[in-house]
């Protein structure tokens, strides 16, 4: 009678006609030690798919929980800085150097500093004036060809 | 949502994950790292899990769908040097030993039906699903997994029914 009922199922389950009941019920019998012989070849087939129910995930998930970095933040934060820059900027930074009112008085400090410019800078040209000196110097060293004109009649001979 | 809660939505079904790659992939590694993947995609876009209405439904397709590109993929074809298309003419000592082992001829009878029949029988007969469900995660209808799945069941049978026979005569 159970047999009957198995071989029964077995041709519904492989219609693909069975439940999850049903296939369950298979499943039972065909782990146990009463399987008739004649429906031996069954068994493997379904001890294989208890088995690999077994067979597990055993590797580490890496999650990461992203820190999205929020670009809004980077423009509050140049705007206030841009800010703080406009702000010292004007209170810090003196730009008026001064102004004479009076032209005679302008031109007075005016030709003053040019002469100051000039006596430094004759200051300078004139140290310069040594290096004649040098020029004088190289003209000397004219002299040396001599010697050397000399040199050579001696050695042709 | 905290890791802890995404584990918990996670956790229950991940083994099944897991074992669909296996299935469709057949090296651990390579279902190892299907199923982190999946995971990972999964745990990115956590916003809209409570969008899905079946995560677990949604991952399964995601699995297959990645399983597939990674057949496709060149990468896969490398692989497959390895998998199955290299046999060796004298099974090695280690496989007829293993070949003995009555059960793993389904393995290797499951291994070489078409993905499609794979999937089916990984789905309903190992993870026990029910057939709208494995409908919804393959993007079949219904009575289409209900005949992929019978064509299965028949080739498995029959060969199973050679090897026996095999055996005993």
């Amino acid at each position: 009678m159970v047999l009957n009922n198995i071989e029964k199922l077995l041709e519904k389950y492989e219609n693909g006609e069975t439940s999850l009941k049903e296939e369950q019920v298979l499943k039972n019998y065909f782990t146990s030690d009463t399987v008739a012989p004649h429906l031996e070849m069954y068994k493997p087939m379904f001890a294989y798919f208890l088995g690999n129910q077994q067979e597990q995930f055993t590797k580490d998930v890496p999650l990461k929980t992203k820190t999205i970095f929020n670009y809004k933040w980077i423009s509050v934060a140049a705007v206030a800085v841009l800010m703080l820059g406009f702000y010292f900027g004007t209170s810090f930074g003196n730009t008026d150097l001064g102004t004479y009112e009076d032209p005679q008085l302008a031109f007075n400090e005016f030709s003053k500093s040019m002469e100051m410019i000039s006596t430094k800078f004759n200051k300078g040209a004139s140290t310069v004036s040594y290096l004649n000196e040098v020029n004088k110097g190289t003209s000397t060293l004219g002299y040396l060809n001599e010697i050397e004109n000399t040199t050579s009649i001696i050695f042709k001979n | 949502m905290t890791q802890k809660e995404f584990l918990n939505i996670v956790m229950p079904f991940k083994d099944k994950v897991f074992r669909l790659a296996k299935r469709l992939l057949v090296s651990t590694e390579e279902a190892e790292d299907a199923t982190q993947e999946v995971l990972l995609k999964l745990w990115n876009n956590k916003k809209k899990i409570a969008e899905y209405r079946n995560v677990e439904a949604f991952s399964m397709t995601m699995t297959k769908n990645y399983c597939f590109d990674k057949l496709k993929s060149k990468q896969a074809q490398n692989l497959k040097i390895v998998h199955s298309n290299y046999e060796e003419k004298n099974t090695p000592l280690q496989k007829q030993v293993e070949l003995n082992d009555s059960v793993s001829w389904v393995a290797k009878i499951i291994e070489d039906l078409p993905e499609q029949q794979k999937m089916i029988i990984q789905l309903r007969d190992i993870e026990e699903y029910d057939f709208d469900e494995i409908a919804k995660m393959l993007e079949m209808n219904n009575t289409a997994v209900r005949v992929a799945l019978s064509r299965a069941r028949k080739t498995i049978r029959e060969k199973l029914t050679n090897t026996h026979n095999y055996g005993i005569k």
